[in-house]
């Protein structure tokens, strides 16, 4: 039985707006007719790219040979950074900066996983099979992937053209915070480290492109979202003119929430591949590119002073940033610090604030957007401070949110840092979802929980959502001199065009480019109820081209762009086709065009639905009889809007903005319980609240909010990038990024709040996508807070870490207990092992074995040749693989203290495409009956691809390696390896080979 | 098995939700790429390529199988059921279909082949799950949009249809 939270709401003057419309999209996503990138048949002849991508989080580039790769058949170019340099200009970003970026990696690399050879071969495998015969060689340099650390003046720096790795950095005063902190009663700090994630969305980045003689641009098909502004920016780095850049969408896109921003890096260096080829190029992503490489959330560390009274009204805050943005800055970035700038206070009434932004480059992933889009961690912030405010206070956190919201009679209301918070009643919002969520019960839940000893806590967060950014915000991060000399930037232009054809059928296009939000179906809503259509009669097509279509710089899916600002322009469209067509039946129905109406299918006067005309008639006379049209109306039907709010408005001489145009509101409480043995953490209950304005469609809207608390909840307990200090990836697969699945995400209840309309979009919707990034992680973490009376929250919740924080306020519990999930964290850099076995031939003979070139070649598990280098040394290439990846590696191992027959240590290292490592081990060989017990051990470093693929995998590749290359050396020396026929050895060489690695 | 030609391209013949099909494979051609660009069934998507997503989920002679993590030449000669399949024979949607139709249990939709060939087989093996039980049978399948709400509503609600179909021709 379907079961929802969100109730329809249809407004009188609506028909099917408000209505659980089931979605239009899914009559082909159902039938698996959708068209995504990778489903629109290629041309023939297209070639497939592969990339070549650096194992080391910063080194210089010594060499690149693809000599080889060029040489197999089916390969047709391959384009380096330095083709880049040469051809095309550094994607340009929102402000000056030091910072030369190409795509590919220009002398330098500067994080695992960064582009460095593109190759383009007639298909997948291929380019793959070539990928891997590109030859790289690198110096290493030290890293830095702490953005604190990053700007120490002795940090390993990553840009040439700069001499600190903080590559912004402003500082903003609004109000009076020095007098307010001056004067304050009490004061607190507390520091914030907010991880790096993302969501990830199912579908990965898919480019193809082709060079276009004609024009001398592109063409190019991707998955990309917008914002369109960065179409200029690819444009330019191509050095052609915009309008050659022709860039199409396709109807579906698997997902993005942010990511598929930052894709066009990789159309600037396939459009350049593409014209080197003289083919169209293909890209489909993978995982483990998509996971290293494509784009996430910059992590942030934030110090928050909060100036406060007695009773934990906040007089001013404080809040410095460092938001580290990994190796590179892609347009728009830095902009989600920005974007929260506006709602730096949130809903509070707080009128005193400094803010100091740090914006920092690491040895890290480039970040782009994510849904969130910097306020997960801003509020990260904020609702840790006023859940300590009210520990310090010895309030409940929930009196200390209620006393410092702003009130309803204040709206609309301009915050401190410049955003004019639109409509609502936050304190209204508060006391409905506290009454419909039973808070009550869950208190007592709580004190019963807690009189049987238990760990439990409840914690609240509260959120101001915005929607619809102001295209100008991002230039808060320049200066007012800088602004000046720029010119002025503002605004938020949605284009949706609508058109009716001879036969009154409609047509309704737009710039919003869904990736699975429903937009088709609440448009066709929308421009029904202008129409007096139904949703069936209406048919959108939001597959994009910038050929042909309305867009701006604005145009795409981010931000929760779609509920107010497409809304809007379809009903501004749908309105002006409206009038238009009003008119022309006003003169056959010969009333005024005001007095005429839209109803099933009609155009009839308003006081006599008798005097009527059939809406295709009137579709009819626009196209066939333009000399039957009233003088000064012109033939066709065909609107386009462009749609802006005038309150978007540029960034003040103070640095105020206003940066987004809609503000819902949110509201959170939980209750969680903590397994004290084992650190792990219970949602047991989970309250969350919209007010939103109008919706649209509560089927869709519904879908957003419970998609947002699962990445949320993803965010909270599981997903994190994880790097070593030394910049090594960690987080390469889907089983090493651990995403929330059906079995461990809890349901959540939803509770409906009083809708309070924007008065500033057209339907009075604003967006609600993003709503639980902002509450869920920091409403869980109060909670932990509550329970464990705690003030350093770190996130993922991970049970080993949870576990430090219980064992910190407790004593350790009486019986030893392992933590879970500690067995399941990836291992360190290190993979290490031991064992010993038997050989059925004396030590002369191995000693002989192990020192002959040609017959280790015939043992070592995919050796592709192997000679002697030095005295006692080896070199030769060897393919190995773990899990998902698999490649070619140069390997030189070198032996030393040797003593014939005894013993001997070796050294080694091994570097290929899928990363490098760095072993060392030791062997012995004892005399035993006619044979030789061996007895080995062995320690390898990894970096690159193949540590991100996590140690669990490599862990299983390197036990099954040594005990291929055991078999294959009692095989060689004369024994029976096979299992199948001698089973003692075989279980023994398992026992000694599995047990130990 | 046959060996077979490192380089060479060998026939694979399968009986694609009840139709023959016929296509060329090197031995280390992916059943997802083979359907999606030999037989070109672009119905099955591919999100990570290493087995743990879920969403190349196919039936191979019945059994739900990730189709990412098997050859096109060890498909040869099976029968494969895929998303393309699971409408009616007038088009209309089948119960799977009409369920997440009607409980709003995809978006983006790229994961939606992979649940409903997961449930499909479900659904056959246990007719009347609990939702504990669907929440394990489908925690090989992830989605990314939808917070799995909608998709264990849609399976009960597809559970039920199925049940009663039976009852009506059983
Ligand atoms: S694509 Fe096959 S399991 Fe993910
Ligand atoms: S609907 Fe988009 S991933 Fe499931």
């Amino acid at each position: 039985m379907p079961d929802f939270a969100i109730p329809e709401q249809v407004r009188p003057e609506d028909g099917h707006v408000g209505r659980r419309l089931p979605r239009i999209e899914d009559r082909a996503l159902l039938r698996g007719e959708g068209g995504f990138v990778d489903d629109v048949p290629a041309k023939k002849g297209t070639l497939h790219v592969a990339f070549v991508r650096s194992p080391h989080a910063h080194a210089e580039i010594v060499s690149i040979d693809a000599g080889a790769a060029l040489a197999l058949p089916g390969v047709f170019a391959v384009v380096t950074g330095a083709d880049m340099a040469a051809e095309t200009d550094p994607m340009i970003v929102g402000f000056e900066n030091p910072i030369d970026y190409y795509g590919l990696a220009v002398g330098k690399v500067r994080y695992v996983g960064e582009p460095v050879v593109a190759v383009a071969a007639a298909d997948r495998y291929r380019a793959e099979d070539a990928a891997d015969l590109i030859e790289v060689t690198y110096d290493v340099l030290h890293a830095v992937v702490d953005p604190v650390a990053a700007c120490a003046p002795d940090a390993p720096k990553l840009h040439p053209r700069s001499d600190s790795n903080c590559v912004s950095k402003r500082h903003f005063v609004h109000g009076d915070p020095d007098t307010a902190f001056a004067e304050a009663e009490r004061t607190t700090e507390l520091t914030i480290r907010y991880p790096r994630n993302s969501i990830t969305p199912m579908e990965t980045y898919a480019v193809v492109a082709e060079a276009n003689r004609e024009t001398g641009g592109f063409d190019v098909l991707s998955n990309f979202q917008g914002p369109f502004s960065v179409h200029t920016v690819m444009a330019l780095a191509l050095r052609i003119r915009t309008a050659a850049l022709r860039h199409r969408s396709p109807k579906n896109s698997g997902g993005s929430f942010g990511s598929k921003l930052t894709i066009f890096p990789y159309i600037v260096v396939l459009c350049v591949l593409a014209r080197k080829a003289r083919r169209p190029v293909k890209w489909i992503e993978d995982r483990l590119e998509h996971l290293s490489a494509s784009s996430v959330a910059p992590n942030r560390v934030t110090k928050v002073e909060a100036a406060y009274t007695p009773d934990g009204t906040v007089t001013g805050l404080r809040l410095t940033h460092w938001d580290d943005h990994g190796a590179y800055l892609r347009a728009p970035m830095p902009a989600p610090i920005y974007r929260m700038h506006g709602v730096s206070t949130n809903g509070y009434f707080i009128r005193h604030l400094e803010v100091t932004n740090h914006i920092v480059s690491t040895n890290k992933c480039p970040t782009g957007a994510v849904r969130g889009f910097g306020g997960p961690q801003l509020y990260f912030a904020v609702e840790r401070t006023m859940q300590r405010i009210a520990v310090l206070t010895g309030q409940d956190p929930l009196d200390v949110i209620r006393r410092n919201l702003i009130s309803a009679e204040q709206f609309p209301y301009k915050a401190i840092a410049g955003s004019l918070l639109d409509s609502g009643d936050y304190r209204r919002t508060v006391e409905e979802t506290v009454e419909q969520g039973d808070l009550a019960a869950l208190k007592r839940r709580r004190d019963a929980a807690r009189a049987e000893g238990r760990l439990y806590g409840i914690g609240y967060a509260a959120c101001v959502e915005p929607s619809q950014s102001n295209m100008g915000y991002i230039s808060t991060l320049k200066t007012g001199l800088e602004r000046e000399r720029a010119g002025p930037k503002d605004g938020a232009v949605a284009s949706v065009t609508v058109s009716v054809d001879a036969l009154g059928s409609v047509n309704v296009i737009g710039d919003s480019v869904p990736q699975g939000q429903g937009h088709q179906t609440a448009l066709a809503q929308i421009v029904a109820d202008r129409l007096g259509l139904t949703p069936d009669d209406v048919v959108v097509s939001l597959d994009t081209d910038t050929a042909k279509d309305g867009w701006s710089i604005a145009a795409g899916n981010y931000s929760c762009r779609f509920a107010p600002a497409s809304a809007s322009a379809a009903h501004q469209a749908a309105t002006r086709v409206r009038e238009k067509m009003a008119r022309i039946a006003a003169a056959n129905l010969n009333v005024p065009a005001d007095e005429v109406e839209f109803t099933d299918g009609k155009i009839h006067a308003a006081n006599n639905p008798d005097n009527a005309i059939p809406f295709y008639r009137i579709g009819g006379l626009a196209h066939w009889s333009p000399s039957s049209l009233p003088d000064d109306v012109e033939p066709g039907l065909r609107e386009t809007a462009m749609w802006n709010a005038p309150e978007l408005t540029p960034t003040t001489a103070k640095d105020e903005i206003n940066t987004s145009l809609a503000y819902g509101f949110g509201f959170d409480f939980c209750g969680v319980e903590v397994e004290p043995a084992t650190g792990s953490v219970t949602v047991d209950k989970y309250v969350s609240a919209h007010d939103c304005g109008t919706i649209l469609n509560p089927g869709l809207a519904e879908g957003q909010i419970r998609g947002s608390w699962a990445s949320a909840f993803g965010a909270t307990f599981l997903e994190e990038f994880r790097y070593e200090d030394d910049g090594t990836f960690r987080s390469g697969t889907f089983a090493e990024y651990l995403v929330p699945t059906a079995a461990e995400l809890p349901d959540i209840r939803l509770v409906h709040p009083t809708p309070h309309p924007s008065p500033y979009t057209r339907l009075g919707a604003k967006g609600i996508a993003e709503g639980n990034q902002y509450t869920t992680p920091v409403c869980i973490a109060n909670a932990v807070a509550d329970a464990l009376g705690v003030e350093d929250i770190e996130l993922p919740l991970k049970p080993a870490k949870v576990l430090e924080w219980v064992q910190a306020e407790e004593p350790p519990p009486s019986a030893a207990v392992a933590p879970e999930g500690a067995a399941g964290e990836p291992a360190g850099p290190t993979v290490e092992g031991s064992g010993e076995m038997q050989v059925p031939a004396p030590p002369e003979r191995v000693w002989s074995m192990l020192l002959d070139p040609e017959r280790m070649a015939r043992i070592v598990p995919g050796c592709e040749r192997l000679e002697a280098a030095g005295e006692n040394g080896f070199a030769g290439a060897v393919v190995l693989g773990a899990g998902p990846v698999r490649g070619r590696f140069e390997a030189r191992i070198d032996l030393t203290d040797l003593e014939k027959p005894h013993r001997a240590r070796l050294a080694g290292t091994a570097d290929g495409p899928l990363g490098s490592s760095r072993g060392e081990g030791a062997f012995e060989l004892i005399a035993q009956g006619g044979g030789t017990l061996v007895r080995y051990r062995y320690s390898v470093e990894l970096t690159g691809k193949v540590a991100a693929v996590g140690g669990r995998m490599v862990r299983g590749a390197a036990r099954q390696l040594i005990d291929r290359f055991l078999r294959a050396l009692v095989r060689e020396a004369g024994g029976d390896a096979d299992p199948g026929t001698s089973g003692g050895l075989s279980a023994r060489l398992k026992r000694l080979v599995g047990g130990r690695a | 098995m046959k060996r077979l030609d490192r380089s060479g391209r060998h026939p694979v013949r399968i009986v694609l939700n009840g139709m023959p099909e016929e296509g060329f494979a090197e031995p280390r051609m992916l059943l997802t790429d083979f359907l999606r660009h030999e037989v070109g069934a672009t119905g099955t998507h591919v999100a990570c390529e290493h087995g743990v997503c879920g969403a190349c989920t196919v039936r191979i002679d019945g059994k739900a199988v990730r189709a990412c993590l098997v050859l096109a030449v060890q498909a040869d000669g099976a029968e494969i059921e895929t998303i393309e399949g699971l409408a009616e024979a007038d088009g209309s949607f089948g119960p799977l279909q009409q369920a997440f139709h009607e409980n709003f249990a995809l978006q983006c939709g790229f994961c939606t082949p992979g649940f409903l060939m997961s449930l499909s087989e479900y659904l056959e093996k246990n007719p009347d799950p609990t939702v504990e039980e669907i929440k394990v049978a489908l925690s090989g399948n992830l989605c990314r949009c939808t917070g799995y709400h909608e998709i264990i509503n849609a399976s009960l609600d597809a559970a039920r249809a199925l049940r009663e179909r039976r009852g009506q021709t059983g």
